[in-house]
């Protein structure tokens, strides 16, 4: 895959009016997509959202303002030679049922009169990049696939042409729960090799959370209500339908945007059996925040911890005072799934192990609530207080 | 059951058969191409949809004898014109309504995709819809085929008819109870033909339609 990049999206004073109806569906939108981002149009139904991008491709035009990609108006192309530079993913799929799985991946190259052994070893590049193996793949048909399979499919169909932009349509709408974090996960690893500009429609706005660079937020009527980036719009939402739109838990989805990596760790006091109690009840006054030393076998991994009550006089530590069932987490776990380790133990401070179960430090549910009160930093370079309403 | 009759008329009987052929095959493709061209019509302007198919329904329910009564003033006796005109009037209806069927079965959000991926409108009509109506297509056909060799037999009153000759002016009008029969089950064999034909022809076409996803 050449790293093409994606090119810049920018909506100028956009608006959308459909004939007999006042009120605009788009209401003069102005946004800027840096290359390469994602970028998630949110709202509740009626907001214009998905209107917004469908005149990215013409498939509805707009009837004020102007639209470029990479600098260019979109309105200088036919819309077909246009449509053929974008890729386009929608809920329903819509592969083509009479075609095989490499003919509906080849449509766009074949549109684009591409020769032959290209578009073929294109398109098994395309479906082992989306996870299909092509030989298993390439010669069945749409109704052999499951409904994950074929969302595969119309990615690698939107991809063929290596097109800088892509639109989705809730292109994870139909598809259950459990599989679409799974896709979204694999789309986002995609996404960090292919950098594309992406416009992605959503009505979740857990899913704008997690997929987006940047989220727009639109409300009835097809008005801007907030653009910005997740952590800035959850940490400031611009007005009270932003706040209410993103949810009275605000504060737990902008934990599940950072991770365990992202805190300072405790050191912690690591104990081996047998050691002296004097010894280590000097080690555990030393430091400020703990009230614990955590015994750890000879490859540094976490057994259990140790009270200040059991370090008593002196002599070795008897190992099986230990408590067993500290929380362990990982430097990649999410803050939010951290916090709900941490609050279902006694100790109240969660073990950070690497891959191989070894103790790089300690985390504590304090740590993760100061996270909270830090100033974020705004798309446009601003740090605002958390809780600050943005000025409109 | 005269089986020398059967014998000694063998010529007779293929002959008859290859008329009856021949008027079908010409009917339903003249018919067709007309059926095709008006739901293309109807396509571009959807207004038409209601009147086209008003009159091919007015045409369908002309009784056939009327028909050719109104018509060999015309065009003439034996006149195998005269029997195309009524036939291709009656395929029209089962043809153009199973092409619009089959245009409309298409799923919006393959147009949709076909739309977004970049086709033009007669890409999209060529590539995308026909391909992905022809089992409805294809089944119009089989039906308006079966009918149609039932009713080539009744243009034995125009002195043509096909089997329907042996039928009529044979078995009916001289009495002769062998010939009816060989007619009747000449017309029935190949209607039964014609209809496992038109299976085996849309699961040739069709192979996508075939396998079913498991879940």
């Amino acid at each position: 895959m050449q790293d093409a990049s994606g090119a810049v999206v920018a909506f100028d004073h956009v608006t959308k009016r459909y004939p007999g109806s006042y009120a605009p569906a788009v209401d003069n939108l102005t946004l800027t997509v840096p290359a390469g981002e994602i970028c998630v149009l949110v709202g509740p139904s009626g907001c214009g959202k998905t209107t917004s991008m469908k005149m990215v491709n013409r498939l509805i035009e707009p009837t004020g303002g102007r639209i470029t990609i990479g600098g260019e108006d979109i309105m200088s192309l036919p819309a077909v030679e246009l449509r053929r530079r974008i890729g386009y993913v929608i809920q329903q799929v819509g592969l083509f049922p009479h075609l095989t799985i490499g003919e509906n991946t080849a449509v766009v190259p074949k549109l684009l009169r591409w020769k032959a052994d290209r578009t073929r070893k294109r398109t098994d590049e395309l479906l082992d990049i989306v996870g299909l193996d092509p030989a298993q793949y390439r010669d069945r048909y749409p109704n052999e696939l499951s409904g994950g399979e074929r969302q595969r499919v119309g990615v690698a169909r939107a991809l063929a042409a290596d097109p800088p932009v892509m639109l989705m349509d809730e292109p994870f709408g139909a598809v259950d729960p459990i599989r679409r974090d799974g896709l979204q996960n694999e789309f986002l690893r995609l996404q960090s090799r292919v950098r594309k500009t992406i416009i992605f429609v959503t009505h979740d706005v857990d899913e704008a959370i997690k997929m987006g660079d940047r989220i727009a937020i639109l409300q009835r009527g097809g008005i801007l209500a907030q653009y910005d980036t997740p952590a800035a719009i959850l940490a400031n939402p611009a007005s009270e339908f932003v706040e209410r739109f993103v949810g009275a838990d605000r504060g737990l989805k902008r934990l599940s945007l950072g991770r365990v990596r992202d805190l300072e760790l405790i050191d912690a006091v690591k104990v081996r059996a047998g050691e002296d109690r004097a010894e280590i009840r000097r080690r555990l006054d030393r430091v400020d925040e703990l009230t614990y030393a955590l015994l750890v076998d000879e490859q540094d991994r976490p057994l259990g911890w140790i009270d200040q009550h059991d370090l008593a006089g002196s002599g070795p530590v008897d190992p099986d005072a230990a408590t067993p069932g500290a929380p362990t987490v990982e430097p990649e776990t999410t803050l939010r799934d951290a916090l709900s380790a941490l609050l279902g133990s006694s100790v109240q401070l969660g073990v950070v192990v690497n891959e191989r179960h070894r103790v790089l430090g300690l985390v504590s549910v304090d740590a993760i609530g100061e996270r909270l009160r830090t100033p974020v930093r705004a798309a446009d370079g601003k740090l605002h207080e958390v809780g600050e309403t943005a000025a409109h | 059951m005269d089986v020398n009759w059967i014998m000694r008329n063998l010529d007779e009987i293929g002959q008859r058969t290859l008329e009856h052929v021949f008027l079908t095959v010409i009917a339903i493709s003249v018919g067709f191409v007309i059926s095709f061209i008006l739901a293309l019509l109807i396509r571009r302007a959807r207004w038409l949809e209601g009147p086209i198919i008003g009159v091919s329904g007015v045409l369908y329910a002309i009784p056939s004898l009327a028909l050719f009564a109104f018509l060999v003033p015309f065009t003439g006796i034996q006149n195998p014109l005269t029997a195309e005109i009524a036939l291709v009037s009656y395929t029209i209806l089962i043809l153009l309504r199973n092409i619009l069927a089959g245009l409309q079965s298409v799923p919006r959000e393959v147009i949709e995709a076909a739309d977004g991926m970049g086709y033009t409108s007669s890409q999209r009509l060529w590539r995308v819809e026909l391909p992905v109506a022809l089992p409805v297509i294809v089944a119009g056909l089989r039906i308006a085929t079966v009918t149609i060799i039932g009713l080539v037999t009744v243009t034995a009153l125009i002195g043509l008819g096909g089997l329907g000759y042996l039928i009529v002016d044979i078995g009916y009008r001289r009495f002769f109870l062998t010939a009816t029969i060989v007619g009747s089950v000449g017309a029935v064999t190949l209607a039964v033909l014609a209809d496992r034909g038109f299976v085996v022809l849309q699961h040739a076409l069709t192979p996508w339609a075939r396998q079913r996803a498991e879940d």
